[in-house]
């Protein structure tokens, strides 16, 4: 291990560039250490995003070496291609500034996919009582650790190339509530993720699947609804 | 034509006639191994073919299953690479469904009944 790190960082907006800083090299040093330090020491003006540090909030998000990552969880010795470290913000994503990605759009997509649960009990009404074991549980339960960190978002290539695709974290989303028998909005979700803004953009290429930092499998609930999507055309009750 | 009805039923057409593929491919490449053995002229095959209303059915087939699945891929392409909108690169796709199926079935016109 050698005593100093080079780490290329993103700064500005779309037309920023990267610029280089020599950084201390530690054991057991994240990059999310990494741009802190860089912070801390080198240029209190670097705009970057973090809140919890332990892989639980999903803020922190960004691309370390072409790759979207969480980097609370991503230790320097993993990425680090030699010495070198290159940062970037979360790609798929409009910059506010440096590291910061504005995540306004990527919520905005999960709204078009009707992520919003509805219900038809009120809070008078007794617990629900779902049966962990049942399919439609178990179907829920595979997505629904989400935390919404962009990460599969940002490795989408069909999100880079068709802008009006919702994305692998929306289709998720809607995919356990599809699967959430206390839903009732099931038709009108389906309505709103089929399609190539929805489901049937998905090339099933497991980008999301391969780097969700959650072990989700976006590309499995994705194909989930394009069945559900294909049996309800045919039936006519799109 | 578009709409999420459309895409949701050119989605099933285009898996439907995947599946199709997957099995017309095997069979026609077990086929071929089974038929060549030990070598095969072009008239020794078409001897066998000609006349054969099943070769006729299984390669008509084959050829519009080809044309429907690779023209529903082609237009997914061309709206996602050339930036074409989902109108015109329908019927660019269309276009070259139809020219699959006319080179096809003419082909499969020689094999069989020419």
């Amino acid at each position: 291990m050698s005593e100093e790190l080079v780490v290329k960082v993103w700064r500005g907006r779309e037309d920023g560039a990267f610029v280089a800083y020599r950084v201390p090299r530690r054991e057991n040093q994240t990059v999310l250490d990494v741009v802190t330090w860089i912070q801390r020491h080198l240029d209190p003006s670097l705009a970057y995003r973090y809140a919890c540090r332990v892989g639980m909030c999903g803020s922190c998000a960004m691309t370390v070496n072409g790759v979207a990552r969480w980097t609370c969880r991503t230790h320097v010795s993993r990425v680090a291609k030699g010495e070198a470290l290159e940062i970037a913000p979360l790609a798929n994503l409009p910059i506010v500034r440096d590291l910061a990605t504005d995540m306004r759009d990527f919520f905005d997509r999960w709204a078009r996919a009707r992520g919003q649960f509805t219900g038809a009990a009120t809070r008078h009404d007794d617990f629900a009582r779902v049966d962990p074991a049942s399919p439609a549980r178990v179907a829920a339960d595979a997505g629904i650790e989400c935390i919404g960190c962009g990460v599969c978002h940002a490795s989408c290539d069909v999100v880079a190339w068709r802008p009006a695709f919702v994305g692998p974290a929306a289709l998720n989303r809607a995919w356990t509530l599809v699967n959430d028998e206390r839903d009732t909005a099931g038709r009108e979700r389906l309505r709103a993720v089929a399609g190539d803004a929805g489901c049937h953009a998905c090339h099933t290429q497991g980008a999301c699947t391969e780097r969700c930092p959650k072990g989700i499998a976006p590309t499995a609930g994705i194909a989930g609804l394009k069945r559900l999507v294909a049996r309800a055309a045919v039936r006519g009750e799109l | 034509m578009s709409g999420p009805v459309t895409e949701a039923k050119l989605w099933y057409w285009q898996r439907v006639s995947a599946m199709a593929l997957a099995l017309f491919v095997l069979v026609h490449l077990a086929t071929m191994a089974w038929a060549v053995r030990g070598g095969l002229s072009a008239a020794e095959i078409l001897g066998r073919t000609r006349g054969s209303w099943v070769a006729g059915a299984f390669y008509g087939v084959f050829v519009m299953a080809a044309a429907v699945h690779a023209s529903i891929g082609l237009a997914t392409i061309a709206q996602e690479w050339l930036g074409l909108r989902a109108g015109p690169a329908r019927a660019l796709a269309a276009a070259f469904a139809l020219a699959l199926a006319v080179l096809g079935l003419r082909a499969v016109y020689a094999l069989v009944a020419a």
